[in-house]
């Protein structure tokens, strides 16, 4: 456990050593204010699509056509059961009763009955889940989410939220697993099966973005705070409305 | 990253699109709520998909017909494009704003008519209203339930100049505001090649989207 956590730890650092670096030569005049490191993040973002488009993708596409939809279904679930774990544990730091004792209930009832999170029995009596990470929980607390950084491998993220990955991968189950042999199968399908969960939005992706960068950062940052406030974050106001003005002829 | 792009979220922005996108043309009395309206015109748009399996197989005319007829006339789609612009629309010529509304909405309709196939046993609960009588503009929140975790999906409405109607004139799936989504991409495009520029470019992507359908 210790060591996994000082290594993971050791790299997490770094990486946000590198990120800092970048900020030197980053800044031009039209700089999004919530993203100081673009042209670092780009470069990176480029590194994700290509590893993408040879590697994860084909790997989720072969999963998806030719894994039976109940072994696929099976899957997600365990996975999805496992992070019910760290959802009851952040709706507790959070100091959301209801929301902390119902993932706690869907984690016993998923685990028992649904055998090791297999199936989803919680959803089906009602139990529906409260998605909670370390990120949010400190969001909830207030801590700002900072500028967006873009994570190699990992993808979408911002400091405050890159910050939690050394205690993420600490208290990861799979990551900890003793079994060298089952920890790295747990891993790979762990992530084919995400990419794979992915794969029709990221095509839509591609079809409505005009920059696909900018597109999926502008999405990914409103995301995450409209999580951090559970789905209803404050003075979201409208934008105005240019069309409404009165018909002043504009300057020919 | 997630949530926000998984499969059953696509359909969502699918749904929430068309739904956006139209009810059929009958315009109600004016007093209909804005929550009631919202609740109409979803109801409707998602019956006449589950109705229609050539919608649900992505058949693009069937499409384009279901958005012409039941989602446009709900929608004010002038605003919309407007304000993804943003600054710049009050100084763009008509025939600009003519053809960034076209561009825009070809893509809108094009990139979601492909998710409508996900749409099966899905139905809308229209969360609490916090508005009063009086008011112009409107958030309605509301969440799609279906198999798996329900998912949000809020609209903007306003009353049209008359009173008579509402409209909608953006909405969110789970947080993420269409039209604020768009602004930095618009923004970004006219900053280095103008109005004519981001007409061009999104004609470009409606093109490449076009070829990749056939």
């Amino acid at each position: 456990m210790m060591r996994g956590f000082s290594k993971h730890g050791c790299m997490s650092a770094a990486l946000v050593v590198l990120v800092m670096l970048s900020t030197a030569c980053a800044s031009g005049p039209n700089t999004n204010p919530k993203d100081p490191w673009e042209p670092m993040n780009r470069s990176v973002s480029k590194f994700n699509d290509t590893l993408d488009d040879n590697i994860l993708k084909p790997a989720a596409i072969g999963y998806r056509d030719y894994t039976p939809q109940p072994v696929q279904t099976g899957v997600s679930n365990f996975f999805r059961n496992l992070s019910d774990v760290f959802s009851t544990a952040n709706n507790g730091l959070q100091l959301k009763g209801r929301e902390t004792a119902e993932s706690l209930m869907r984690v016993v009832v998923n685990t028992v009955l649904g055998i090791y999170g297999i199936f989803d029995v919680a959803t089906e009596i009602g139990l529906h889940r409260h998605p909670e990470d370390f990120g949010q929980t400190l969001g909830y607390w207030g801590v700002p989410d900072g500028p967006y950084v873009v994570l190699p491998v990992f993808g979408p993220s911002t400091v405050r939220d890159t910050s939690v990955l050394p205690l993420e991968f600490a208290t990861d189950f799979v990551g900890n697993h003793d079994v060298v042999v089952e920890r790295n199968l747990a891993q790979v399908t762990r992530i084919v099966d995400k990419r794979a969960s992915l794969l029709q939005a990221s095509d839509l992706l591609s079809g409505a973005a005009i920059d696909k960068y900018s597109f999926t950062r502008d999405a990914y940052l409103q995301y995450r705070r409209n999580q951090v406030y559970d789905g209803n974050p404050p003075d979201d106001d409208a934008l105005p409305d240019p069309s409404a003005e009165p018909a002043t002829p504009s300057a020919k | 990253m997630s949530r926000f792009l998984s499969r059953r979220t696509i359909s969502v922005w699918l749904l929430g699109a068309v739904c956006a996108l139209g009810m059929a043309g009958a315009v109600r009395a004016a007093e209909e709520s804005a929550d009631a309206f919202i609740k109409r015109v979803s109801s409707d748009i998602l019956d006449s998909i589950k109705a229609d399996k050539s919608i649900q197989n992505g058949d693009v005319n069937k499409i384009g017909v279901l958005v012409d007829q039941r989602v446009m006339p709900n929608v004010n789609f002038l605003r919309m494009t407007a304000s993804a612009v943003g600054p710049t629309w009050r100084q763009s010529s008509p025939e600009q704003q003519k053809r960034l509304q076209e561009e825009f909405k070809v893509l809108l309709v094009r990139t979601y008519s492909g998710a409508l196939g996900q749409v099966s046993d899905q139905s809308i609960l229209i969360k609490p209203l916090r508005a009063a009588a009086d008011d112009k503009e409107v958030l309605v929140r509301t969440e799609v339930r279906g198999k798996g975790d329900p998912i949000q999906l809020d609209y903007r409405v306003e009353k049209s100049a008359d009173g008579a109607s509402w409209k909608v004139y953006n909405m969110n799936v789970m947080g993420v505001w269409l039209v604020e989504n768009y602004r930095s991409q618009f923004a970004q495009e006219i900053n280095a090649k103008g109005v004519d520029g981001l007409i061009a470019s999104l004609a470009d992507r409606n093109k490449i989207n076009a070829r990749a359908a056939k």
